[in-house]
């Protein structure tokens, strides 16, 4: 299996875990300096245990919107190069600089996914968008940001069906999703990421 | 540089400004993404990459920081303030309306405000009572407006307290505990009987029993509860609420799986009732 250079299995604390290398984060547990990545806790962290082509190496560019507090955000920047965190909630966002304090490039940005023109002029075109926004228009707001993609770059999103719609079936929002998202994407890999992430669905594209 | 040029962050900074590399990153705009690292190097902003990351760090920080501080303090506050304006509002057109029934009585009118406003004036005093009408009336419509505004930017302050409680009971909750940081960290006993301060307080002294809720009370889940499992349903809800205004301020997810088990813990109580 293809985990990017600075992504390792190890054991920490008893347990066999994906691990990254760098600042720890509050109180978890680390073992030699690596992090356990909890892929319960993210999706991106599923993503790579289940073993999906995300394309990712190790030191790419990175675009992450719907950051949160920065759990999987400061991972990413452990094994990739300058990572730009978007999220829009102000709470979380506290805890999002104090991870981004202990790193070099990661850079927070309080900004809302909706709307890519207000941190244009910071973001540089990337290699990879990491997508996790649980909100409504899920694959609108992946077609907003594909003008950050590089021609080969990736887009890995994890959808949420209940942000889109509580009542369909999330095979019905996954389908509908996924179609909007071919509007501007090749889709090159999907996967259900249940039962670590109930109705969830990973898709890894390139831009078209 | 032209105007052709895309502009950075950096674009009108000095290298030593903090303060306005901060201001550039948190009003800036640009139509799309470019090689800012490179641009800004040729530009002389930054020696070179590692310099210019340096500095995007430094100014990402402080936007960052100052930003969500800024935020978290502005949005619950002005929730709160359209609230109090509303019931501001709301009351006082309730009290001037009272005195112009009073008034229109006296003169064999109709007593509603509405009606005495489209009133012909004939003397001097009655043209007082009709403007002290239409000022009820356009008092009313402002009480409306400002309802209107506070259930449109509730759920973006408190988007599942919103959804769980409605957008006026949320803002209402928001308001009573002094902010949604104050209100997520009430235990859920103290939200229950927010608003019974007076209740609660004629307990404490003695005598008086122990108020099963506070505002909480207009709430479906709890009103239209049989009374002998009303108790349990405020409980219930109340427990759900302070869940939903600690995900709202802590992680500001919408977590819909709230409000469904919301949903059936008032179920499960209310049939227990029927039983
Ligand atoms: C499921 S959480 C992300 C968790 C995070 N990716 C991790 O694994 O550590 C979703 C986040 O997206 C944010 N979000 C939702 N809509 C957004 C938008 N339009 N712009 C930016 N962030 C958004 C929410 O505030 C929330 O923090």
């Amino acid at each position: 299996m293809n985990l990017p250079e600075g992504v390792q299995y190890r054991t920490i604390g008893g347990d066999r875990t994906l691990a990254t290398r760098g600042p720890q984060v509050s109180d978890e547990s680390t073992d030699e300096g690596w992090r356990a990545w909890d892929p319960g806790r993210s999706k991106l962290g599923a993503m790579l245990d289940a073993g999906m082509e995300t394309g990712l190496t190790g030191g790419e560019t990175v675009l992450y919107l719907g950051a949160a507090a920065g759990t999987t955000p400061s991972h990413v920047a452990d094994f990739a190069g300058p990572t730009y965190a978007v999220e829009f909630a102000p709470r979380p966002v506290r805890d999002l600089v104090a991870v981004a304090r202990d790193r070099d490039r990661l850079f927070p940005l309080l900004k809302d996914a909706r709307r890519p023109e207000t941190y244009a002029h910071t973001v540089e075109p990337v290699d990879t968008i990491v997508q996790d926004v649980a909100t409504r228009g899920q694959a609108a707001v992946a077609l907003e940001n594909r003008q950050f993609l590089r021609e080969d770059g990736r887009l890995l999103l994890a959808v949420k069906a209940r942000s889109e719609d509580v009542t369909r079936e999330p095979e019905a929002v996954f389908e509908a999703a996924t179609a909007e998202l071919e509007e501007g994407y090749e889709l090159l890999d999907r996967r259900r990421l249940d039962p670590r992430h109930e109705d969830h669905l990973a898709v890894v594209a390139r831009p078209r | 540089m032209t105007g052709d040029t895309a502009a950075g962050w950096f674009q009108d900074v000095d290298p030593g400004d903090t303060e306005g590399a901060r201001a550039a990153i948190e009003d800036g705009s640009a139509d799309g993404p470019a090689d800012w690292p490179g641009l800004a190097v040729e530009a002389d902003f930054a020696a070179d990459e590692d310099d210019y990351y340096s500095r995007l760090r430094a100014a990402t920080l402080r936007a960052a920081t100052a930003a969500s501080r800024e935020r978290e303090r502005a949005d619950d506050n002005q929730l709160t303030h359209s609230l109090r304006a509303m019931d501001d509002a709301r009351r006082t057109a309730n009290e001037l309306a009272e005195r112009v029934a009073e008034w229109a009585g006296s003169l064999g009118w109709p007593e509603d405000a509405a009606a005495v406003a489209d009133r012909e004036p004939g003397e001097p005093g009655e043209r007082r009572l009709v403007a002290l009408a239409t000022r009820v009336r356009s008092l009313e419509e402002e009480a409306a407006a400002l309802r209107g505004h506070v259930e449109r930017t509730a759920p973006s302050v408190a988007p599942n307290l919103s959804a769980l409680a409605g957008p006026i009971l949320a803002a209402r909750l928001v308001s009573l505990a002094g902010g949604l940081e104050a209100l997520a960290r009430k235990p859920s006993g103290t939200l229950q009987v927010l608003g019974a301060e007076d209740a609660l307080f004629a307990h404490l002294q003695g005598g008086a029993p122990s108020p099963k809720h506070g505002v909480i009370y207009t709430h479906e889940y709890v009103r239209g509860t049989d009374p002998a499992e009303r108790g349990s349903a405020a409980r219930a809800l109340a427990g759900k609420l302070t869940i939903a205004a600690r995900v709202d301020h802590y992680s500001g997810d919408r977590r819909a799986t709230l409000d469904r088990e919301l949903d059936e813990r008032i179920e499960r109580i209310r049939t227990r009732g029927d039983g």
